[in-house]
Parts: structure tokens; C-alpha cells; sequence
């Protein structure tokens, strides 16, 4: 039986895979050819979605992009066989977008069907768990430590020290929560793994719960992502099925339970107190730190509670050492960084490498400059709250360190690149109107100051006292700064003066005078 | 205006399946909205008691979460993406296309009650923006032109 592999990822249906999937489908069976169509994650390279691979005995060969209408002449040419055609990319390994990345923590991602446990058990799943198991939980502890992994959700903090505090907290419950709140714009990659590989994230949550003595582990994850729902649920129940969840996990006499909880479109339960907020049941209110959420947490008690792609590292580490992990990367940011190209590029998609790449490289060589063939004038990395980049600022290196210096920040790894038809002005609009819808209310620099920051900016591209204006805009974003509780009210300022001193003439600013 | 008749029975059998989850509100909502599209106020003091709550945290939670909707939505809901990698790929003139061709702005319903419309910030398709979702089916790349046959589609299959 020949392999036919079409993803089921969200953003390869959205371009229309399930037609080309059932396509395929009748036009095997009207042929009389026995095929196995297997459905995928995705590669991570959008602008060939929906590609179709075909297991050949020299490797999977690649076509795309494939449109249902043109699957009959992909027939015709003999595709099964890996013959020629105008979409064939030859073999998809050697497609250099994804040859020249460092696949860690998406190593499986688009090669196996997500919710077959064996093939998760082929392709090296569950080593990393099978080795926890057999190790003291400090001794698990400190090898997340020694791999340098910090959180991948933005804020960088070193995993192993979050876990060794939930670890030494006593308490008869403790609980592992993964943040799946993907809100950031320009973000996919927790997506795109719950999709294509939810047994990795599984396993993570499993080893932090072995790691810490947690039993009970909570995916929040949020509603906008139907089809990860669907794959987390059907991964977990596979797992429950094999021993893998539950009581007495593969005979080591410790329990593990896993439940996927759904948010409600509320952008700042991204935020990990009042992630945990919503979790039990409440408003997301941000909660005043201390006491952290690793002595304090869900309902309570210690918690450990990580982004997707953070846990999902797990798993590797355990496998083959943290110094395996710590020996990709630079300075202090060790190990991979799943980077996400949206926006206006001619190749967007997920790219997988050691930190210490520039933004140039990824916008560039990867990205292949924008998609509507004007120049790049800007982008956003981070997310909603990440600083706007001129294309001065483009030779930067992937690090956090690199980032914080120029006022930025690299977030969960997300970059939107925008043309040189954007009004930024605009874009500090939307940055401050963004703020005032999900503002969750508690501090009033964030509830209130993003609605005066609306008013100001409009104050300001009126022309009405620019200077004056300015000046309290810049006032306001200091107020902010320093006077919220969370990054929602607190980096909002990041996007919005960003745009303001790289961009000053969209503003009706001129460059001498943004130093006032 | 009258409140619109709701079924107490489903929602009864809602609470008694999910109330012990421990933080068993928003499993509870959800459970409602999935099964009647929205979460009649009428039912809030129902919810209250069965989770031992204050009727004020019940309307609390459904307020906050832009995802609730305390009215009936149409038969299809569009969320439209109004996030900055959308707006790099032109979504400002599909969501103006899309409240002229449907006639309604945000938080609205069809006059036919066919679409009810809602923004939404971010899908994490960002990688082929502008993106839409309609009920749970994500559609990347929407051209004005691309909205409409989406749109025609779904009009002639039902």
C-alpha cells in the first residue's frame, strides 16, 4: 500500500486539505489503487499547505501547493510513483527550509499521524519518560536545569528553578497546568505541536509531574483552537488506553491525570495568575505576586505551571541529557527557539533553530522577504506586546538578552513583518485599543490609561498640540510601565513607543522632535 | 422585551455531569453554549445554586469572557481575525467587505439570522492571513472575493 500523507494542522485545512484529502480519496478508489492516506501535522511551511507527500522507497517526495481540482492530473502524472509534475519539490527532507533548521522540540512534527500512539513510539516517544521514571525527582529536576531551558511563553524564566521551587514546597497536591492561552498574534507554534505531536506535550506534563510529585495536570487551552482540542483529546484518551496516563504509569506505581480545559477568548488569561484564576472557575483577574504560583498556585498549591512549547522541550531533554539540549544556542538563551514567520512574507511558516540566528536571516532567507514584493518596513516581534523593529534593527541575534538591550523582546518567538504600506501611527493605535479590550480591569494604568492612550495617539495624528501630546503620551506609557501588575498593561508601552521613535513622520513627528 | 424560553432540562443535565469538576464554572458554560449557542440569563441563578456561587459571580464570569454570549447567535457565527499579522496581509478591507456584504457590524446577527458576526484576536493562522473562522472551520488567505463564494457556499447547502 503506498503512503499518502495530507495534514489534518488547522492552517493547512484552512487553505482547503480536507478537499484534497477526500479528493484523493475517490480518485484512488476510482482508479482501483490501494492507498493508505495518513493525516499529518504539518511541515511548518505554509506557503506550500496543503502539501502532499508520498512515501517512495527513496524518501517522501513533496507536491505542492495541491488544490483539490488538480488532484486527478497528480494521478495522471503518476505522483504515487514520485514522478515528475509542475508541483513536485522533490524530497521534502531536502527542502531547504527545512534542512538548514534544528528540529528539537518539532522533531516529529509532520512526519508521524499525531494521534498514533506507535508512531509516536516509533519515532523515539516515551524515552524521555521511561528515563524519568527511573530517576529521583531532584535528579530529574536538575537535568531540566542543566539543559538552560527557560520558558518559551516570553518570559524567559528558567524552567529547572520553577520546578525545583514547586518540588521543595510540601503539600499532599500539587499540579502541572500548560499554558496553551496562545493569544499573541503571530504566534502558532503551541498550535501547530498540539496538532502534529500532543503526545510530546503529554509527555512533558507527565515528567514535570513525576519531577515535582504532581498527580494532576491541566491543559488550558484556548477556544479559538478547535482542531488541537480535538487532537489533545483523542491523544490523551490514546494514552489512558496504554498506560502511559493514570493510575500506575507503565507499572512505576505513580499516578498522572491529564484534562484539557477550555478558555473563552479572554487574551490576558495568557497571563499565568489569571490563567489560574480562570481554571478555577473565575473572572481572569491578575493576582498580585508574591506569593508565585510554585508555592501558591492552582487552587492553592504548588504549581508548575509552563507554556506548550516549554514542556514539550521536556521530553528531548530527558532523552538525550540537558548538555545534548544546553549545547545549541548562545550566552544565556541555550537550546532551540520554534520561530514563527507570519505577517507579509513570501514564506511564512515555523523555523526551528539554535538562538544566535539574526532577524535579517529568518525575515530573509527563510522568509524570503514580503509577500507583496514592497520592502520591509517593519516588524513586530513577541506578539501584541513586543516592540516594533526598524530595518536597522534587523542584524539583531535571536537571544533574549540581544532583544531586551534594544528595548524588544523576543516573547514566545513570533515575528510579524509588515510591508512599507503601513501607518504605524495606526499600529500604536490598535496597540492601545488592543489593551483596552482585554484589559482584565484590576490596575487602572491598564484599564483606563489604554483608553486615554487611544485618545492621545488620535490627538496627536490630528495634529491637535502634537508636542504637548506627545509628551503625555510618553507620560502615560511610563504610568503603565510601572504600574501594572502583568505585561498586559505593563509592555502595551513596548508596540506603542516603539513605533513612536522608529517612526516618528507616521505620526506627523518629526525626527528632531521625538527626542523632546 | 420578553426573555427568550429556554431549556431548563438540558441545562439541568449540564450541571449535574460537570458541577463536581473541580473550577466547574466555565466547563458549565461551555457546556451550555455548545449545546444552546448561548447562555440564557435566566439559567444564571439556576447555575448559581447548583455551584453554590452568588448570582453576581455567575454574570461576573459570563461578562468577562468575550467568548460568552448571553443572546442567541445566528445559525453560523463569523470571527474575524482583527489581529496585526491579519492586518499586514489587508484584513481592514475584508472586515470593511464583510460588514457591507453582510450588513452588520460587530456583536451583530443577519437580519435573516443566518451569521452572527464577532472579532476575534487571533486564530494562530497566522501564517496565511487574513484568516476567518466560521463556527469551528478556519479559512486562511481570505480574499474579499473568497469570502463571498465561502459565504455562497454556505448558503446553497443549507
Amino acid at each position: 500500500m503506498i503512503k499518502v500523507f495530507v495534514p489534518r494542522d488547522s492552517s493547512a485545512l484552512s487553505l482547503g486539505a480536507e478537499e484534497v484529502a477526500n479528493a484523493i480519496q475517490v480518485e484512488a478508489a476510482k482508479r482501483d489503487i490501494g492507498i493508505e492516506l495518513i493525516r499529518n501535522g504539518s511541515r511548518g511551511m505554509y506557503w506550500l499547505e496543503p502539501l502532499v507527500e508520498v512515501a517512495t522507497t527513496a524518501g517522501r517526495i513533496a507536491y505542492g501547493p495541491v488544490r483539490a481540482r488538480e488532484v486527478s492530473l497528480l494521478f495522471e502524472a503518476g505522483f504515487l510513483q514520485g514522478a515528475a509534475h509542475p508541483l513536485r519539490l522533490g524530497l521534502t527532507e531536502d527542502i531547504p527550509y527545512l534542512k538548514n533548521q534544528e528540529r528539537l522540540t518539532f522533531a516529529r512534527v509532520g512526519i508521524t499521524d499525531p494521534v498514533s500512539l506507535d508512531d509516536y513510539l516509533t519515532h523515539e516517544g516515551y524515552r524521555g519518560l521511561k528515563r524519568a521514571l527511573d530517576m529521583a525527582p531532584a535528579a530529574i529536576v536538575d537535568e531540566v536545569a542543566q539543559s538552560g531551558l527557560r520558558g518559551r511563553g516570553g518570559a524567559a524564566f528558567p524552567t529547572g528553578i520553577k520546578w525545583r521551587t514547586v518540588l521543595n514546597a510540601a503539600a499532599a497536591q500539587k499540579y502541572v497546568v500548560c499554558n496553551a492561552d496562545e493569544g499573541d498574534s503571530g504566534t502558532f507554534s503551541d498550535r501547530l505541536i498540539m496538532e502534529g505531536d500532543p503526545f510530546v506535550l503529554i509527555e512533558g506534563m507527565t515528567i514535570a509531574g513525576m519531577a515535582v510529585g504532581a498527580t494532576k495536570g491541566y491543559i488550558y487551552l484556548r477556544v479559538e483552537y478547535p482542531h488541537a482540542h480535538r487532537a489533545l483529546n483523542e491523544a490523551i484518551e490514546a494514552a489512558y488506553r496504554a498506560g502511559y496516563l493514570g493510575k500506575d504509569i507503565l507499572g512505576s506505581g505513580r499516578s498522572f491525570d491529564l484534562e484539557v480545559r477550555l478558555g473563552a477568548g479572554a487574551y490576558v488569561c495568557g497571563e499565568e495568575t489569571s490563567l489560574l484564576e480562570s481554571l478555577e472557575g473565575k473572572r481572569g483577574l491578575v493576582r498580585f505576586k508574591p506569593p508565585l504560583p510554585a508555592i501558591k498556585g492552582l487552587f492553592g498549591q504548588p504549581t508548575i505551571i509552563n507554556n506548550v512549547i516549554s514542556l514539550a522541550s521536556v521530553p528531548i531533554i530527558l532523552d538525550k541529557g540537558g548538555d545534548y539540549y544546553r549545547d545549541f544556542g548562545m550566552g544565556r538563551s541555550r537550546g532551540t527557539l520554534p520561530i514563527q514567520l507570519a505577517g507579509n512574507l513570501k514564506h511564512p511558516g515555523l523555523v526551528e533553530k539554535a538562538f544566535g540566528l539574526t532577524l535579517r536571516e529568518l525575515l530573509y532567507d527563510y522568509g524570503g522577504g514580503s509577500a507583496s514584493g514592497r520592502p520591509l518596513r517593519a516588524v513586530q516581534v513577541g506578539g501584541p506586546l513586543g516592540a516594533y523593529l526598524p530595518e536597522s534593527q534587523f542584524d539583531t541575534p535571536i537571544d533574549y538578552e540581544a532583544f531586551a538591550a534594544i528595548w524588544a523582546v523576543l516573547g514566545h518567538g513570533g515575528i510579524v513583518a509588515f510591508d512599507d504600506t503601513v501607518n504605524m501611527a495606526e499600529m500604536a493605535r490598535y496597540g492601545m485599543e488592543f489593551c483596552a479590550i482585554e484589559s482584565c480591569g484590576k490596575c487602572t494604568p491598564c484599564r483606563i490609561g489604554s483608553t486615554r492612550g487611544v485618545e492621545v495617539i488620535d490627538k496627536i495624528t490630528s495634529g491637535i498640540e502634537r508636542d504637548k501630546n506627545v509628551r503625555l503620551l510618553r507620560d502615560l506609557s511610563d504610568t503603565m510601565l510601572n504600574g501594572s501588575l502583568c505585561a498586559l498593561g505593563g509592555m502595551t508601552p513596548y508596540p506603542v513607543l516603539s513605533a513612536l521613535n522608529h517612526f516618528p513622520e507616521d505620526f506627523g513627528v518629526s525626527a528632531t522632535e521625538k527626542a523632546a | 422585551m420578553a426573555e427568550q424560553e429556554w431549556d431548563r432540562e438540558t441545562v439541568q443535565g449540564i450541571l449535574a455531569s460537570l458541577k463536581d469538576k473541580p473550577g466547574a464554572l466555565l466547563p458549565v458554560l461551555h457546556g451550555i453554549q455548545d449545546t444552546l449557542g448561548y447562555v440564557p440569563p435566566g439559567s444564571v441563578p439556576l447555575i448559581a445554586s447548583e455551584l453554590n456561587l452568588s448570582r453576581a459571580e455567575v454574570h461576573g464570569v459570563i461578562t468577562f469572557y468575550h467568548y460568552f454570549r448571553d443572546t442567541p447567535p445566528g445559525e453560523q457565527t463569523i470571527y474575524v481575525c482583527r489581529a496585526e499579522s491579519c492586518q499586514s496581509m489587508g484584513s481592514k478591507t475584508l472586515e470593511h467587505h464583510i460588514k457591507q456584504r453582510l450588513g452588520v457590524d460587530y456583536h451583530e446577527t443577519t437580519a435573516d439570522g443566518a451569521f452572527s458576526l464577532e472579532p476575534v484576536y487571533c486564530l494562530g493562522n497566522c501564517a496565511c492571513s487574513p484568516s476567518i473562522m466560521i463556527d469551528k472551520e478556519v479559512y486562511g488567505r481570505v480574499t474579499s472575493q473568497r469570502f463571498d463564494d465561502i459565504i455562497e457556499t454556505i448558503r446553497e447547502s443549507t
